[in-house]
Order: structure tokens, then C-alpha cells, then sequence
């Protein structure tokens, strides 16, 4: 075996996870759910609702104010990640672990539904991946490392639909899968898989997702992302999660296992939330037991990612309200393309943001017990039981679907007469499931119904060991097939894009989706009407040199005065790592550390705007506490203004028994800036208190290799903050300290 | 069929009803809906079933859909594929793995189908 391991500062290394693979087994089965923990104390805060925190993290952007806490919420965050390249979805997954996730689920390639067997090998797909062993196993072993990187169990999910599903089935349980969605209405629904195969081979599924200890979440959403009105399935909604959660559990699934795929099923500008909520308080009151997987609205999408992050946001406010097991997210580009790296992470940081900001909600609101809420959500349930009565009246599951019952866009009773209908007789798969004979055999575990291996002497209650064991029980039966298409697979891919390939790649180029994509995004504005301004902006994207330019978004401002476009394009060259230029990181000491420093030992500064200069804004936000300035570590500031001579300056040093002098000069004409520094420093040798007295220079003009040429001690540019100079300043001390000198 | 919402009529039955007998109602109806179909289940079996079985036997994808597509051909699947390779393989005297083999290379089969004909051993 490979004793790869993951570095937590370098790239994932996707050679190294394709090794070995044959050998790989899967160190658990089963879901994991995160650890609450009620009272969690991070940084300054107390939490209510927050779980186990991350070993190793990315923090949301206000973190840094706050001692980079990261406290994680209470619900297993979902991201959905499949580019069609499964090797560059496993980079993508440990970014979105950091970013909190900690269910992973992969999306299925287009067609994968009606392949009538497993796929093997590793070919590309198209909107997901080919699901195969050896995609799989690869992800769910880079998953192991980075589990172990972030501190937290990662859940990987997959799909067992299609006409393929008892096959695919034993194969995420053989792999140690920990999650899936399966629901035989989906099939029929939407894949136009026929209904009584569909169903039967459901059954063999469920037995081995309950075995494999997988969470189950059905496929009811999708009717809320097909109806024409989608709020108007809500009725139904409540049918289709019924029929798969019992079905489930009288197959063997434990309620506990059983996820609920919910969506709030409508969208701004409808009252979203006052049409929601009961919806969610309906489903709860109906589904006591059973788990909730809390969706997002993906029907209502359109391009704009802000307006879709807000219907997120919103979303997650329905979960707080009421619950959530699994809280999933869905990337707010998905209106746009395949989603892109960077629109995973922000989905999983808006839930965790969100979640996390509305933590303890619930301690100080309730819902209402009566009104329009309980009187809305008994509505909802009383249409659902009528539903339900009219499907037995109609004889049934597969009557009702034939009847058209399902997806109609009328809220039932209301029938509009477009619901998806299909036949018994009919779909993928039709005539293909067989009566089984009185001496039917199956000498596996976790078979659905009669095993029957008496009839050989074996023991029905364990009917694998007729053959002595099967792969559920000896994984080394399990046979692995690598690669089956020599030109469609992994190797090939990866040589092509080999120079980029981390880590120790020599060229470097953008992606969104697939390592070396070369796609970048711009924003741009034109004071025109929407027609003009595409035309407009797709020319620029060609003009900057970008290839396949498309306009991605478009916003009206004002019908004429202005419309936001976005483009994507592609660049078409790579760039040689060794041939960049990276500004050295400006040394940061920790605020607690600077203020320790100074309380230790006062610190006294002179500081002054030197020559003939009336800039004052630049020091001032070095100096002052309200800008973050270094009076915040309690260093004593004397400010004397601005056009200070130089020697008015090293005077007041000496008069001030001042360990450093910050000297800000702006103008640069002539070099006088340097020459300031450069007599500054001389006035303070000849004043004979150069070595215990420290000198800074600052200003926009300033480059620090100059200003040290010229005799200060360290010159701050461009973008300086008063952390720097302050780390600068106790580094300093501490080193005269450390010689004797102070 | 295409009907106005005529839900204030036909709740008449319900509207009496408590939230607890509600949803007891609602789970008595669903059990209705959902029982056949789990009978279903246990009577019949499919090509994807019994793949999935022989899966679990320790054959590979290719095989499986060899020795699956062999069976229905001959009209054996109703007793099970792995009950062909396993009473094939105890006939003859091989161990199962080279027994299932054999049939996916589409060996066998005339000794396997003669091992079903009269029901069981």
C-alpha cells in the first residue's frame, strides 16, 4: 500500500490517490452525523447550536476581527461537486471541506440512468462523472486523508437510480459510500424507467443501503424543480416523500437513516417565506422520526448570483425555524453553467454563515401554535390525505401515475391535466422483471426476500455462508476493473494537463472547473441599454484576448442607463511559476503578542510628516487607534504634524527619551524623500543615539530597500498597515534588547 | 382529467378529525399504497437483481452481465443466477468462482439449463 499522506501546505497529489487503488478498502461504513455541542466556547463567543470544531479550516472573511474562529454548525453541510472529471472534483472536495462541508455528493453523468450494468474505468462525463468502483474508490480514499486533515468524518454520497440500481447499490456499499438518494418514483417520473422494474429492483437497493448503514434521501424534490408553479406540489410533495420513506423503512431502512429531500418551494418575489414555512411545519408534524434533508430552491434560479445566495439565505432561514439534518446547498452559479470551484465554496460558506449567524434563533422565538401557520399547514396535510385517498380509488401506486396524477400544476384537488403520466406497460425496462420460481436461490446477505439456500442445507439467516461469505463480508472477492477504454480515461486526461499538475508544476494557469481550463470571469458596466451592452462587452472580452467569450449575466441598472454584464472566457497560454515575481509577506505579529510586548515594556514613538510636505492622512492611519493604527497596542504616539524638519524631529526624540522615530515622507520629487531619511539617520548619529533609537520611514514612495540604503532601519510602502510597523518595532527592541544595547 | 379545486368538499370527512387521527390516517393510507408494492418485491426479480446478487458472489460487472444475459436466454433467471452458478458449480465439481466463469464465456450452458429442468434438485 501507498503511505501517501496529505500534506496540509501542498497540493493534493492525484497520482498518488490513483495508486494502488486495487488494494484500497474503506475504513468505515455508514453515515456520520456531526457532535453537537450546546455551550461550545470559541474566541469571545458562546454557541447554542454549533457541533465539533474543525481541526483545520478556511474561516468566513469577518474571522480575522475575531480570533479566526470557525465554529461549525450543527447540520451536515452538503456540496454537490462533478465537473465531468472526477481527478479535478477531488481538489474541489478538499477545498470544500475546509469550507465546512461534510457531505460530498457526486453527481451522476447525463445517461448514466439507463446504462443497464456498472461502468468501470474512468471516462469523462458530461453535467457529472460516470459513477464507477474506481471513481469512487479513488474519492472516497482522498476523502479518508482529507477527513484526517480537517478533523471531521466526511460523508460521500452517491445516486442508486436507474435500471442499474440493485448493481450500483452493492457496489457504493462494497466502497463504503455513505450516503445516496434512492426513490423508485424518481426512475418512473423522470427517467421514464418502467414502474413495476423500477420498484422491484428498489427493494433489493434499499436491503443493502440499510446494510451499508447508508442515509437515504428520496428524489421528492424534483417535482418542486419541474412543476410549472412549483409551490402548487406541496400536496403531492408530502405523496411521493410518504410512499418512499415507508416503502423504505418496511424494506429495512431504520426512520433515523431515512432523509427527506425538502425544498422551500418557492422564491422572492413571491412572500416566499409566509408560503414556505407551513409547508415545513406540515412536513415535520407528518414526518416525526424521519430525517431532514433541507434543499435548496434551484427552480427559481436565474443568473444572478446575489439574488439566488439570498434565496438561500432565506432558505436556511425556514430550516432554522423548523429543522435540519442535512442542510444542502446548491452553488448560486447554477443558473449559469456547471458550477465552478469557486461558487461550491461560497454556497458552503453562505449555509455556514447563516447557520452559524442565526445560532441560538430558537432560544428566543417561537412559532405560533395557532392562526394562519397551523391552520395553512393542516390545509397542506389534509390535501395530501385526499390525494392519497384518490390514489386508492384509482387502484394504486401505478393506476394513480398512469391517471397523471403526479407533477400537475394544479395544488390538488385542483387538477390542471398535465401531470406526467406513464404507462405500466411501458418505459425502460419494460418486461424485464421475472416471477421468481419456488426454488429461486440467492446465497448473498442483504438480499429482499426469501434467500431460500435451505434447499442446499444452508442457514437462511446467514445465506452467504453457503459460498463462504460474499464481498459484503470478504471485500478481497471483490473484483476491481481499472480500465476498460485505453483512450477515454484518467492517464489520458492527466497526461495532457501534466506541466499544471501539482504539486512541484513549473506553469500555472486559471481554472473554474478542470485544471487548465484557462476560463476566467469579468464584470464589467456600460452606460447603454441590455443589447448594446452585451455586444459591447463580448467585443472587450476578444480585445483582452480571451477565446470562447460569452456573456454569463446581464442586470439591468436602468433600462438605459446602464446594464452589469458578466463574461467567461478562456486565456490560452500558461505562465512559468519561476518566472513570477512574489512580493515578500510583510511580517504580522498576532495582536495579543504586540500588546504583551508593549505592557511588558512601554514604548514611546516621535512621529512627524518630514520636508516640505502637508501629508498627513497616511501616517495618521498608521498612528491612530480608530484606523487600527499602533496607538491601539498601547504604544505612546507624539504626533508633530506635518513640514517637521528633520531636525525638529531627532530633537524631539532626544527630548522625549523616544525609542523610535516614524518619519512619513511623501513627496518624492528628486529623490527628497531619501534624502530626508538619509539626514534624519545623520542628525541621529551625530546626536549620538543611532543605536538605541529605532527609525522608520513610511510613504506611498517608499520601497523598503531604498529607505534601509539610505539609514532608517526599515521603510514601509504602499499598503502598510500599523500592524506592520508595530511587528517591526517590537522585533527591533527585542533584537537591541537581546544585545545589550537598550 | 382537469377539475377545479374542490378541496372545501371533499375535506367534509376530515375536517372533524384531530391533528394525531390526521396523521394516523395519513400513514394507514400510505401503508395501503406502499404494501403491494413491497409484495411485488418479494415475487418477482430482475436482470439488475441478479446481477447485483452475483456481485456479491465475487463476480466482476462484465461477468455478471455475461452470466445474467445467458440466463434470461434460457429462461433461468426465474430461479435465480446465482442459484445456476452454484448448483453448476456443485454438479460438476468446480469451485463457484471458475463455475460462473466458465459461464460468462458461455460454457456450460446446456449442462446448466438440464440442472433446472423438472424444478429443483
Amino acid at each position: 500500500m501507498s503511505n501517501y499522506w496529505l500534506d496540509p501546505n501542498d497540493n493534493i497529489d492525484v497520482r498518488e490517490i490513483l495508486k494502488d487503488l486495487k488494494d484500497y478498502r474503506p475504513r468505515r461504513r455508514g453515515w456520520t452525523w456531526r457532535t453537537p455541542e450546546p455551550g461550545l466556547t470559541m474566541g469571545k463567543f458562546t454557541y447554542q447550536d454549533c457541533s465539533t470544531p474543525l481541526k483545520r479550516g478556511v474561516p468566513l472573511p469577518p474571522a480575522r476581527f475575531m480570533d479566526d474562529v470557525d465554529p461549525q454548525p450543527v447540520q451536515s453541510i452538503t456540496t454537490e461537486i462533478a465537473s465531468g472529471r472526477f481527478e479535478d472534483d477531488i481538489r474541489r472536495m478538499r477545498m470544500a471541506a475546509h469550507h465546512g462541508a461534510d457531505h460530498i455528493m457526486v453527481i451522476r453523468t447525463a445517461g448514466q440512468s439507463h446504462f443497464d450494468g456498472l461502468i468501470e474505468g474512468t471516462p469523462q462525463g458530461m453535467g457529472g462523472v460516470p459513477i464507477s468502483r474506481k471513481q469512487v474508490r479513488a474519492q472516497r480514499k482522498a476523502l479518508d486523508m482529507i477527513e484526517d486533515e480537517v478533523g471531521r468524518p466526511i460523508n460521500y454520497h452517491s445516486y442508486v437510480s436507474g435500471v442499474a440500481g440493485p448493481d450500483v447499490a452493492v457496489m457504493l456499499a462494497e466502497e463504503g459510500v455513505n450516503g445516496c438518494h434512492q426513490d423508485p418514483q424518481y426512475n418512473v417520473i423522470y427517467r421514464n424507467i418502467n414502474m413495476l422494474r423500477s420498484f422491484v429492483d428498489a427493494c433489493e437497493s434499499k436491503k443493502l443501503i440499510a446494510w451499508a448503514d447508508m442515509a437515504q434521501i428520496d428524489g421528492a424534490h424534483n417535482a418542486n424543480a419541474t412543476a410549472r408553479d412549483a409551490w402548487k406540489v406541496m400536496p403531492e410533495l408530502m405523496v411521493q416523500h410518504a410512499i418512499n420513506a415507508l416503502f423504505s423503512y418496511k424494506a429495512g431502512i431504520p426512520k433515523a437513516n431515512i432523509c427527506l429531500s425538502t425544498v422551500p418551494p418557492t422564491a422572492t418575489p413571491a412572500p416566499c417565506v409566509h408560503m414556505d414555512l407551513p409547508y415545513a411545519v406540515a412536513l415535520r408534524d407528518l414526518f416525526k422520526g424521519y430525517r431532514m434533508r433541507a434543499q435548496m430552491n434551484t427552480k427559481y434560479i436565474e443568473s444572478s448570483t446575489r439574488e439566488a445566495t439570498v434565496t438561500h439565505v432565506l432558505n436556511m432561514l425556514i430550516s432554522k425555524l423548523t429543522s435540519a439534518d442535512i442542510q444542502s446547498t446548491i452553488t448560486p452559479d447554477e443558473g449559469r453553467n456547471v458550477p465552478w470551484h469557486i461558487y461550491n465554496i461560497e454556497a458552503c460558506d453562505t449555509a455556514k454563515q447563516a447557520l452559524v449567524g442565526m445560532d441560538g434563533l430558537m432560544d428566543m422565538v417561537e412559532l405560533k401554535q395557532d392562526g394562519y401557520l397551523r391552520e395553512k399547514a393542516r390545509e397542506l396535510k389534509e390535501r395530501a390525505v385526499l390525494f392519497m385517498e384518490e390514489m386508492l380509488t384509482q387502484g394504486g401506486y401505478f393506476h394513480a401515475v398512469e391517471e397523471g396524477m403526479f407533477v400537475d400544476s394544479g395544488m390538488y384537488p385542483e387538477r390542471n391535466g398535465d401531470g406526467i403520466a406513464r404507462r405500466i406497460d411501458a418505459g425502460v425496462g419494460v418486461g424485464t422483471i421475472i416471477e421468481r420460481a419456488p426454488d429461486y436461490m440467492a446465497p448473498v446477505t442483504a438480499h429482499y426476500g426469501r434467500n431460500n439456500v435451505e434447499q442446499y442445507g444452508g442457514d437462511p439467516k446467514n445465506p452467504s455462508a453457503l459460498i463462504g461469505g460474499c464481498t459484503l463480508e470478504d471485500p478481497d472477492k471483490i473484483v476491481f476493473i481499472d480500465e476498460l477504454d485505453e483512450e477515454d480515461n484518467v492517464n489520458v486526461r492527466m497526461a495532457e494537463t501534466e506541466e499544471l499538475r501539482r504539486p512541484g508544476a513549473k506553469k500555472i494557469k486559471p481554472e473554474m472547473e478542470w485544471l487548465g481550463d484557462g476560463v476566467v470571469m469579468t464584470t464589467m458596466f456600460f452606460p447603454c441599454e441590455k443589447k448594446l451592452a452585451e455586444a459591447a462587452a463580448l467585443e472587450v472580452g476578444r480585445r483582452m484576448g480571451l477565446q470562447d467569450v460569452e456573456v454569463i449575466s446581464r442586470e439591468i441598472m436602468h433600462p438605459t442607463e446602464g446594464t452589469r454584464i458578466e463574461i467567461k472566457g478562456k486565456v490560452d497560454f500558461s505562465l512559468d511559476v519561476d518566472s513570477l515575481v512574489i512580493p515578500k509577506e510583510p511580517d504580522i505579529m498576532s495582536d495579543d503578542e504586540i500588546r504583551a510586548d508593549i505592557e511588558r515594556r512601554p514604548m514611546t514613538v516621535v512621529a512627524a510628516t518630514v520636508g516640505d510636505d502637508e501629508h498627513s492622512v497616511g501616517l495618521r492611519e498608521i498612528i491612530d487607534i480608530k484606523h487600527g493604527g499602533i496607538e491601539k497596542y498601547g504604544i505612546v504616539v507624539h504626533y508633530l504634524g506635518t513640514s517637521v524638519t528633520p531636525e525638529k524631529l531627532v530633537n524631539a526624540a532626544i527630548e522625549l527619551n523616544a525609542d523610535a522615530i516614524l518619519a512619513s515622507t511623501i513627496i518624492s520629487h528628486d529623490d527628497i524623500h531619501y534624502k530626508n531619511i538619509a539626514l534624519i539617520h545623520q542628525l541621529m548619529v551625530e546626536a549620538g543615539i543611532r543605536d538605541r533609537v529605532m527609525f522608520i520611514a513610511g510613504g506611498t514612495q517608499v520601497t523598503p530597500e531604498l529607505a534601509r540604503e539610505a539609514g532608517a532601519d526599515e521603510g514601509f510602502g504602499r499598503g502598510t498597515h500599523g500592524v506592520h510597523d508595530a511587528t517591526f518595532l517590537v522585533k527591533r527592541r527585542r533584537e537591541l534588547e537581546a544585545k545589550g544595547i537598550i | 382529467m382537469k377539475r377545479e379545486d374542490d378541496f372545501e368538499v371533499r375535506r367534509a370527512h376530515l375536517k372533524g378529525l384531530t391533528d394525531q387521527e390526521l396523521y394516523d390516517r395519513f400513514w394507514a393510507l400510505c401503508e395501503q399504497l406502499v404494501d403491494p408494492l413491497l409484495d411485488m418485491g418479494r415475487e418477482y426479480t430482475s436482470p439488475a437483481i441478479e446481477r447485483s446478487v452475483l456481485l456479491r458472489m465475487g463476480f466482476s460487472s462484465l461477468e455478471v452481465k455475461a452470466i445474467v444475459n445467458g440466463c434470461m436466454e434460457r429462461n433461468l433467471l426465474q430461479h435465480g443466477a446465482g442459484n445456476v452458478v452454484y448448483r453448476l458449480s456443485q454438479a460438476k465439481g468446480l469451485p463457484l468462482r471458475e463455475a460462473g466463469v466458465k459461464l460468462a464465456n458461455g460454457e456450460l450452458w446446456d449442462e446448466a439449463a438440464a440442472l433446472f429442468e423438472g424444478g429443483a434438485l
